[in-house]
């Protein structure tokens, strides 16, 4: 009786101190989820300048690079998974990795080979445990990317587009961050590009003016392309980003309701049991008074 | 798109932040083809900068910036430089700059170490420009 009590109070102590963490991980995870958006905003101006000048090359020459001609028959394609480095952020990583299971099969299917490319430890790990091949993976960086991350991923993937022996197409999977609440994971084709002809460019109905290009169109395309690519990707690590912190923040905000949830039972299996002592060991006494004064009132 | 103000409308981006935007009288910047001089009134241009300091002068003063090469675009007086790495003069740290050309004169030759050095007295060159 004594014993259940004492345990009741540990594991509500337990329950306490698993709360302050969860707690203390749901406000990093919202303080750090604005630092998430504001370099999302940050990072937007690159990328729209880089659309516009992509578009603007689209549509007054001919673009023909090999970045964005389709190959044939494609028979590998790579898919760059987007995961978290940590857990603890509810399903976020495993609604990743479902996802990209589904887009694998779906290029098995069309008789694509996949080649998987990985970003973050929880991706690592789930291929790791399956004993998978990984063509290549990058991890410490998801809660907070940097644009040289983007580049390196960019390149190898370029690299591995352009190859002869590499890949023939270049898929992502990553989650996209719609609101605070939902956060839904999203396969996207990224090679070979589709470039946006001028259709929908000019957003407030001016037009483009007419460019001239130095040193030549194709020169310039040259040097467009992979930093479109590579911004792309940043753009997808970002959303990943604040997507895994807003998973984290709803996770950990369930979990310290549970804890609180959980401490309130225990308080009152507690305050029960201690009670039930308390009665039995008054009816212990009474009825050890009750005897004592039977006995005695037999012996007189 | 006639604009009110006598100037360029320029804004310098990097991949993660705006590094400076306002509006400039006259911007010099390097491309692949050599120097290159923007007025009011350029015809539309769409060009890749090298490793080099891009000199923009405003009403209050030249602000210089170095560049790890990207492309400037201009049209209807509205500049954009687009760059992965941007960095103002005042953000400059000559020292380290120094210290990285001369690493990067110590490496192997071949196109990294070129690009280092670029890189590194592109930023020596901003910065000695401003101070």
């Amino acid at each position: 009786m004594a014993v259940s009590l004492r345990e009741y109070r540990a594991r509500i102590k337990s329950t306490e101190s698993m709360k302050k963490i969860t707690r203390a991980m749901e406000l990093i995870a919202a303080s750090r989820i604005i630092k998430a958006q504001q370099r999302a905003q940050a990072a937007a101006p690159y990328a729209r300048e880089l659309t516009r000048a992509v578009s603007a090359v689209a549509t007054f020459s001919n673009v023909d690079h090999p970045l964005t001609s389709e190959v044939e028959n494609p028979t590998r394609a790579a898919v760059l998974i987007v995961t978290s480095d940590r857990g603890l952020a509810g399903a976020y990583s495993s609604s990743v990795l479902k996802e990209s299971e589904r887009l694998a099969e779906r290029l098995r299917e069309e008789g694509k080979e996949v080649v998987p490319y990985i970003c973050g430890r929880k991706g690592e790990a789930y291929y790791r445990f399956r004993d998978r091949a990984v063509q290549q993976s990058w991890t410490g960086f998801s809660d907070q990317p940097s644009y040289d991350v983007a580049a390196e991923i960019g390149q190898t993937l370029i690299d591995a587009f352009l190859d002869d022996e590499g890949v023939d197409e270049v898929h992502v999977v990553y989650t996209r961050f719609v609101s605070m609440l939902t956060q839904e994971p999203h396969a996207t084709r990224l090679l070979p590009l589709e470039v946006v002809e001028g259709t929908e460019a000019p957003a407030d109905g001016e037009v483009l003016p007419l460019y001239e290009f130095e040193p030549s169109p194709e020169r310039v395309l040259d040097g467009l392309l992979p930093q479109y690519v590579q911004s792309r990707i940043f753009y997808c690590l970002l959303q990943a980003a604040a997507s895994e912190l807003a998973a984290r923040q709803k996770a950990m905000k369930s979990a310290t309701d549970n804890a609180e949830e959980l401490i309130k039972k225990y308080t009152r299996i507690a305050n029960q049991a201690r009670q039930a002592g308390i009665t039995q060991e008054i009816s212990e006494i009474v009825g050890g008074v009750n005897a004592l004064a039977d006995a005695n009132a037999g012996a007189e | 798109m006639a604009d009110i103000g006598t100037g360029l409308m320029v804004e310098m981006v990097a991949a993660d932040r705006t590094v400076w935007s306002g509006e400039a009288s006259m911007i010099i910047a390097r491309t692949v083809d050599g120097d290159l001089g923007v007025l009011r009134g350029h015809a539309p241009l769409l060009s890749l900068l090298t490793e080099a300091a891009v000199e923009i002068s405003t009403p209050d003063g030249v602000v210089h910036a170095a560049v790890d090469g990207g492309f400037i675009s201009v049209a209807d007086d509205r500049v954009s430089i687009l760059t992965q790495h941007a960095l103002l003069a005042e953000e400059i740290h000559i020292d380290e700059a120094k210290a990285e050309l001369e690493s990067a004169e110590g490496m192997p030759t071949g196109n990294e170490r070129e690009q280092r050095i670029r890189r590194a007295s592109s930023r020596i060159r901003a910065a000695e420009a401003a101070g």
